[in-house]
């Protein structure tokens, strides 16, 4: 409001005032509404929002907590320390058991989520009409976020990102706490008509958000928005703030239909379409049956909808079909599965204590069935527990790291009139061995001037291969743009305690160079280069020739790699995925 | 805890509301396995269930839902015998984070560390004797875990040997689970432990996605009246189950009828006999609950793809197309 910079200032200073409007509307129902899901770095602008969220909310400052947080703390325990001295069973209340009154959580730090505990989470928010959660999500990477469980029981996801420290300062009026207490006692009060309610649900429906969670959160939201401006019936700015601020964020898949078209022919560099205008038909082509009968909300809110878009939506959403739509939400879900922490192996009893960290808790359960008859042999002793040396447990871990098998394929014009089709089964016979080993999988492909990631890390294998059938043949070859993308996504993985290894599948007749250029010699250096940087990353990695006969250029890439160099067999898939086994398994 | 909301208001999802009723009418069925969209529904129904079940007579006092105090049970043997309470058939949530402790049962620390004894504490595997397990995003749970409910649904018993405790007791439960499909497969063996799966997505008629929103918000706002007003629709499905029950022992399939299931499983290339045993067990259930005497093949025709789809030997590549393969077979099949 105060911005008066350009057009995009406007924009940024919108998302601000529309975090905002969430934030008073949820401080109406927080248990109602779920919870908001705030994306966004560190920094003043989200912590402007956090201050303003513990001003207002009558409930008191929210509990902060993190994602590291044990099961006692939040859902009860028994104390041991307590325990011990008092000598008999002391509980501890966990934030969530505490059913005295409505409870405001905040998880930083959420994109660190585990499955599990946002399952548990979810379970609590269903269970009990207590509870809410306030998630500050700081991903960076579009899979690196609050596991879809979660996310999809808080009514409000809102993006702080793009918001300059600037915008937060202003003083756009929030409702000052007593306003929100008396919202509350109204909020009961406030009426549906059926008309509302049908209306946001066929505009959920229209918009192809998912699920029936979200026009039931608008709905709730509608009626907090009403209570708050003193209404006891729902007006129709009620149900434009509702529609804006639970269902827009949510229009994050085109319907299932288009997306498979979308997925056919990727064309990364098709002009960018202008927002406003491509919203309509598209609804329209869906809708257009029924819209035409019950013409008026829907229509209404659907404008105001695409007014309050935020400018590039639909390209984002275009390129999401085009890429990886569902294998984003899947990544924070497969990726933090258990492989990543080493399974905890029963602790076991041993004389050299020192040399290992000792279990605390399994070395008390140990020592607590023999205190009686322990106290009973030395009565004198004043220590609250008796150890005896064999009680000591050492805490032991089987670490079982993760795998991530990077597909690099070559889908340039030389390759595709030979063997993409033999390629393209040869990766599926990877991807089927991956499987049954439990391995995550990636794909990577690269023709004309750049390479694209067509799978990030997932387990999903039925995405695998519809990317992978969708993969046209064609182009030039920017052989080092795919090892770049190949490496980028090793790396994260490496970071994240995966191993990665990296199957590239290529003829490795580069012709354009990193920066998109066409330049043999330059374009096959950039490639040695890369492969150089690979070999120095110390990651397994093998080449397959896919040329029709082997060549040099591929076995001297693999050279500069340290790569294992295959030529891909003919007709001879086995001995294919052995030779990918044996690389694979090869010591890093 | 609220109550939860009402099994029999919930709108569509026919195919999962039908493959739930059968276990709760057999429980030899197997369990359920759904799959599906987020927001349809899933859990809702699971927990709804826990109000159409039957009570179960267990001896009093005893943790591990023992039937009639025997030797096996860790808790009544020794013991002069208990009188027997009735309890709801438990439905217990296996949360994902769970620990093995949790689900498998552990060194009991309260009483340890407060009377100095070595006990035992059941775990959720103990809890669920004679009931039901409910994973939600099953999924994503730990392979560790699945391994352990392997091992205790395969052996009908759950054998603990750790913290110097030795202890085994039976561990019978139908297991029901609900998952996401794009968030990453299922072991094929866990697969196999389903009797039934069925696939949930959003309605796709308007009226019928109001009519979800319009009962999930009356039961949100006025709980009381809600519940209330199904709760006659809740008691006479009931009792529809109860009769069903008693009815099922009744129940004769035909030759002809198992003619057609093993020729329908032949033809699938099922792997194994469980397919066939489940799909026959599933269509008795159904024939007890819509009062026949004997299933006939429009139950085949409408049970064959819950009970098999998930059992075809494939390549876990294939799209989820086994529902199309199972139809096409049951074509075939009953084609004369």
């Amino acid at each position: 409001m105060t911005d008066t910079g350009p057009d995009n200032g406007v924009a940024e200073a919108a998302h601000w005032s529309r975090a905002l409007a969430a934030l008073s509307v949820f401080c109406v129902d927080p248990s109602g509404l779920g919870g908001v899901w705030i994306r966004s770095p560190v920094g003043p602008v989200r912590d402007a929002w956090c201050h303003r969220l513990a001003a207002i909310l009558p409930d008191g400052a929210p509990r902060r907590i993190t994602p590291m947080i044990d099961d006692a703390a939040l859902f009860g325990g028994l104390d041991l320390a307590a325990t011990l001295a008092k000598g008999r069973p002391v509980r501890t209340r966990g934030l969530v058991d505490n059913k005295a009154d409505t409870r405001t959580l905040l998880l930083a730090m959420a994109e660190r989520t585990s499955p599990g505990l946002a399952a548990r989470l979810a379970g609590a928010i269903d269970g009990d009409n207590t509870l809410a959660v306030v998630a500050l999500d700081e991903g960076i990477e579009r899979d690196e976020r609050l596991p879809a469980s979660l996310r999809d029981r808080l009514a409000f996801h809102i993006d702080l990102t793009d918001v300059p420290p600037k915008a937060a300062d202003d003083v756009t009026p929030v409702p000052t706490r007593n306003e929100i207490v008396t919202a509350r006692r109204r909020l009961k009060q406030v009426d549906t008509a059926a008309d509302d309610l049908e209306a946001l649900t066929r505009l959920a429906a229209a918009l192809a958000v998912p699920g029936l969670r979200a026009p039931y959160l608008a709905l709730r939201a509608a009626r907090a928005h009403a209570a708050l401006f003193g209404r006891t019936a729902l007006e129709a700015d009620d149900l434009q703030i509702a529609a804006d601020l639970v269902l827009a964020p949510r229009l994050t898949a085109l319907p299932e239909s288009e997306m498979e078209e979308e997925t056919s022919p990727p064309e990364p560099d098709s002009p960018p379409p202008d927002p406003e205008p491509n919203q309509d038909p598209e609804i329209d082509e869906d809708e257009s049956d029924r819209l035409t009968e019950q013409r008026l909300p829907e229509e209404i809110l659907l404008q105001a909808i695409a007014a309050s878009l935020p400018p590039g939506l639909l390209d984002r959403l275009r390129a999401a079909a085009g890429r990886s739509r569902s294998a984003n939400q899947s990544g924070a879900g497969r990726k933090r599965l258990g492989t990543m922490r080493g399974r905890r192996l029963p602790s076991r009893r041993s004389n050299r204590p020192a040399m290992r960290p000792i279990d605390v808790v399994e070395t008390l359960k140990a020592a607590a069935p023999w205190q009686a008859v322990r106290r009973r042999l030395a009565p004198e002793s004043e220590a609250p527990v008796l150890f005896h040396r064999d009680d000591i447990r050492l805490k032991r871990f089987q670490e079982q790291s993760a795998r991530l098998v990077i597909f690099v394929v070559d889908a340039s014009g030389s390759t595709a009139l030979t063997r993409l089709a033999e390629a393209k089964g040869a990766i599926e016979l990877l991807l089927s061995e991956a499987y049954s080993r439990r391995d995550q999988i990636a794909l990577v492909a690269f023709r004309g001037t750049g390479a694209q990631v067509l799978l990030p890390p997932t387990g999903a294998l039925v995405q695998a291969k519809r990317r992978l059938s969708a993969l046209p043949g064609g182009g030039a070859t920017p052989l080092a743009a795919g090892l770049k993308a190949a490496f980028a996504l090793a790396e994260t993985a490496a970071a994240r305690g995966t191993t990665p290894s990296l199957a590239i599948l290529t003829d490795g007749k580069a012709n354009i160079r990193i920066d998109g250029t066409p330049d043999r010699p330059g374009a096959s250096n950039d490639a040695k280069e890369l492969g150089r940087l690979i070999r120095a990353y110390n990651i397994p990695s093998m080449v397959i020739d896919t040329a029709v006969r082997p060549q040099a250029p591929a076995s001297e890439l693999a050279r500069e790699m340290g790569a294992h160099y295959l030529p891909l067999p003919q007709g001879r898939a086995d001995a294919l995925t052995d030779a990918v086994d044996a690389t694979l398994r090869r010591p890093a | 805890m609220k109550a939860p909301f009402p099994f029999s208001a919930i709108v569509g999802q026919d195919e999962m509301k039908t493959a739930l009723i059968l276990t709760a009418i057999d429980p030899t069925i197997g369990g359920v396995l759904v799959f599906g969209d987020r927001g349809t529904g899933k859990s809702t129904a699971v927990r709804g269930l826990a109000a159409l079940l039957p009570p179960i007579q267990v001896v009093e006092g005893c943790p591990f839902n023992c039937a009639d105090g025997s030797e096996n049970c860790p808790h009544c043997a020794g013991r002069t015998p208990a009188s027997l309470v009735e309890k709801p058939t438990p439905v217990i949530d296996l949360p994902l984070g769970a620990t093995e402790d949790r689900v498998a049962g552990a060194l009991d620390i309260e009483r340890a560390l407060t009377k100095g004894e070595k006990a035992f504490e059941p775990g959720l595997l103990a809890e669920a004797h004679r009931g039901f397990l409910y994973i939600d995003e099953v999924n994503l749970l730990e392979d560790h875990l699945v391994d352990l409910l392997l091992d205790a649904s395969a052996s009908g018993e759950n054998a603990v040997e750790r913290d110097g405790l030795s202890i085994r007791h039976d561990a019978r439960f139908v297991l029901v689970g609900s998952g996401n499909p794009e968030e990453g497969d299922l072991r094929p063996q866990l697969l196999d432990r389903f009797g039934l799966s069925v696939e949930v997505r959003s309605p796709s008629e308007i009226e019928e996605r109001i009519e979800v929103v319009r009962r999930r918000d009356a039961f949100d706002t006025k709980p009381k009246k809600f519940l209330s007003d199904w709760a006659p629709e809740d008691a006479k499905l009931r009792e529809r189950i109860d009769a069903a029950r008693r009815r099922l022992a009744k129940v004769k399939a035909s030759d002809a009828i198992l003619k057609d299931c093993a020729r329908l499983c032949i033809e699938l290339g099922a792997d194994g006999l469980r397919g066939e045993l489940t799909l026959l067990r599933a269509m008795r259930a159904l024939a007890a609950f819509e009062g026949k005497r004997s299933p006939n093949r429009a139950a085949l025709k409408r049970l064959a793809p819950s009970a098999l789809r998930h059992r075809l030997r494939r390549d876990p590549l294939d799209e989820a197309g086994s529902t199309v393969r199972v139809n096409r077979a049951v074509e075939e099949v009953l084609s004369p």
